[in-house]
């Protein structure tokens, strides 16, 4: 055993944690905010909006992350416009906002679902009794549907997410030198594979289980309704005895 | 006018690469594609139905081996795990190959890659395929194992008569999403040299530089494949509930 090399391995794989982190910080904050656009398309009514987002979903969750990357980084350069276009090129030739954008684009698609069937699962009671109250659309979507279709989405997402932590491993493949890339640099210069990928291993694997631990606690706080109540004899307070 | 000009040139050239022997290049790596995605699938349901009936186990032990299996491998990156195949595979070669002298000390035995990349994406489909073997043994009625039990059916009986046939139809449906997921898993093999769909678009897209055209294509192939298994697998699922009638 080398505990030298691996930590130093540790260490070098470590400090592209930030990158990796960056990329995944990124391509979840946009792609959210796409999600939540097509969310809205496929619950407004409006047949057209329904179509496009029908369409999306169909298109990236149908075809690896790596075509749609590859398609957007190598692909889109192809246009003569895009290349001229002073603000298209400057994203498009940048492997980081490629993969960003790529990440963002392929996790739309899935969390749009994953909105969808939250939104399809809150009680039918709880609208209605909002309606009742005479809420208007507005104020009943941001205090009824909304708090209960998050909790509801919690899980899920939470799955989604942990899926985009392993996806970010996929910006090496355009020469971005996050936690994979520098691991693979490492294997390369040193051929010992099975350690290096060992420690990026543990390192990936931590993160993830950070990321689900993190997930669960706000879902802990976000049901406290359906915990048992806690004990009673915490509750009453002992009289004191100076009385 | 102009534009479809245009139009028409863009075509023209498209079917100019895919005649010149591209095309073929491309349907060569969707029957590769396919081959690693069926094999993939095949060590994924033995390893998956292991690991699901060490999670179900009242060994700790083994409990702990299937969790952690299906923790590890589902929590890592796929790349990281394809890479510890193919070259960890070859590390692990050229170590044993060195040691009884076979070869010289400075050469090499590769990974096969198509078995480097058919372990790597085998085992993590095991490790989703344990998961929906799991889930589907769990939603078996308690009280059919039970009277299974009380009839005095053997264990073997137990699992061939009641158990597999209903852990298959419930096990229908998410095994539907795990080969869509082994497929798209599937286009990271190409980086160990796999000829499949997304290598043959790569190395199509590097010798023409119309790499627009044939990621595109490699896409929409994709988009193909994932979409004609869905009908499949609602047959499947039809053939497999052939004899449960939903209460109307």
């Amino acid at each position: 055993m080398d505990s030298n090399f691996y930590l130093s391995t540790i260490w070098s794989v470590l400090k592209a944690l930030p990158l990796t982190l960056e990329i995944w910080l990124f391509g979840v904050a946009i792609g959210l905010v796409i999600a939540s656009g097509l969310t809205w398309m496929r619950a407004s009514g409006y047949k057209l909006g329904e179509y496009f987002a029908r369409a999306y979903v169909f298109v990236f969750r149908g075809s690896p992350l790596l075509v749609q990357l590859y398609l957007i980084y190598f692909g889109l350069s192809q246009f003569d416009f895009v290349r001229h276009s002073p603000i298209l090129w400057p994203i498009l030739r940048d492997p980081m906002y490629c993969t960003i954008l790529a990440m963002a684009l392929n996790t739309a698609a899935y969390s749009s679902e994953i909105f969808r069937g939250a939104l399809r699962a809150v009680p039918v009671g709880q609208i209605e009794a909002a309606k009742a109250f005479g809420m208007p659309t507005f104020t009943r979507f941001r205090l009824v549907t909304l708090p209960i279709a998050l909790r509801l989405a919690l899980p899920a997402y939470s799955t989604e997410i942990i899926l985009m932590t392993k996806a970010t491993a996929l910006a090496s493949m355009v020469t971005i030198m996050e936690m994979m890339g520098t691991a693979q640099k490492i294997q390369h210069d040193t051929f010992r594979p099975i350690e290096v990928l060992t420690c990026a291993g543990v390192i990936y694997l931590l993160l993830n289980l950070s990321i689900a631990r993190l997930f669960a606690f706000v879902e802990y706080l976000l049901s406290p309704h359906l915990r048992p109540p806690p004990e009673q004899s915490q509750q009453i307070k002992p009289v004191p005895e100076v009385l | 006018m102009e534009f479809l000009n245009n139009l028409l040139d863009q075509l023209s050239t498209a079917y100019e690469l895919l005649a010149a022997g591209w095309g073929v290049q491309l349907l060569w790596g969707i029957s590769w594609t396919l081959a690693v995605t069926v094999v993939s699938m095949l060590i994924g349901a033995t390893l998956g139905s292991l690991v699901a009936a060490a999670k179900l186990s009242s060994s700790g032990g083994l409990r702990f081996i299937g969790e952690s299996y299906t923790t590890v491998f589902r929590g890592e990156p796929e790349l990281l795990i394809i890479y510890l195949f193919y070259y960890g595979g070859t590390q692990v070669l050229t170590g044993v190959a060195r040691s009884t002298g076979s070869i010289g000390p400075t050469d090499i035995v590769n990974m096969p890659s198509f078995l480097g990349g058919v372990l790597a994406v085998g085992i993590i489909s095991g490790a989703y395929q344990a998961e929906v073997f799991r889930g589907s043994f769990l939603a078996i009625h308690r009280g059919e194992l039970e009277a299974a039990r009380a009839y005095g059916m053997s264990a073997l009986m137990r699992f061939r008569l009641v158990i597999m046939p209903q852990v298959l139809r419930l096990a229908v449906p998410g095994l539907g999403n795990v080969w869509q997921l082994t497929i798209k898993d599937s286009a990271l093999i190409s980086v160990t040299g796999v000829a499949e769909l997304m290598l043959s678009a790569n190395k199509a897209a590097r010798s023409t530089h119309h790499s627009l055209l044939f990621y595109a294509l490699a896409g929409i192939l994709y988009l193909v494949m994932t979409s004609i298994s869905t009908p499949i697998f609602e047959k499947a699922e039809r053939y497999t509930s052939r004899s449960f009638v939903r209460p109307k």
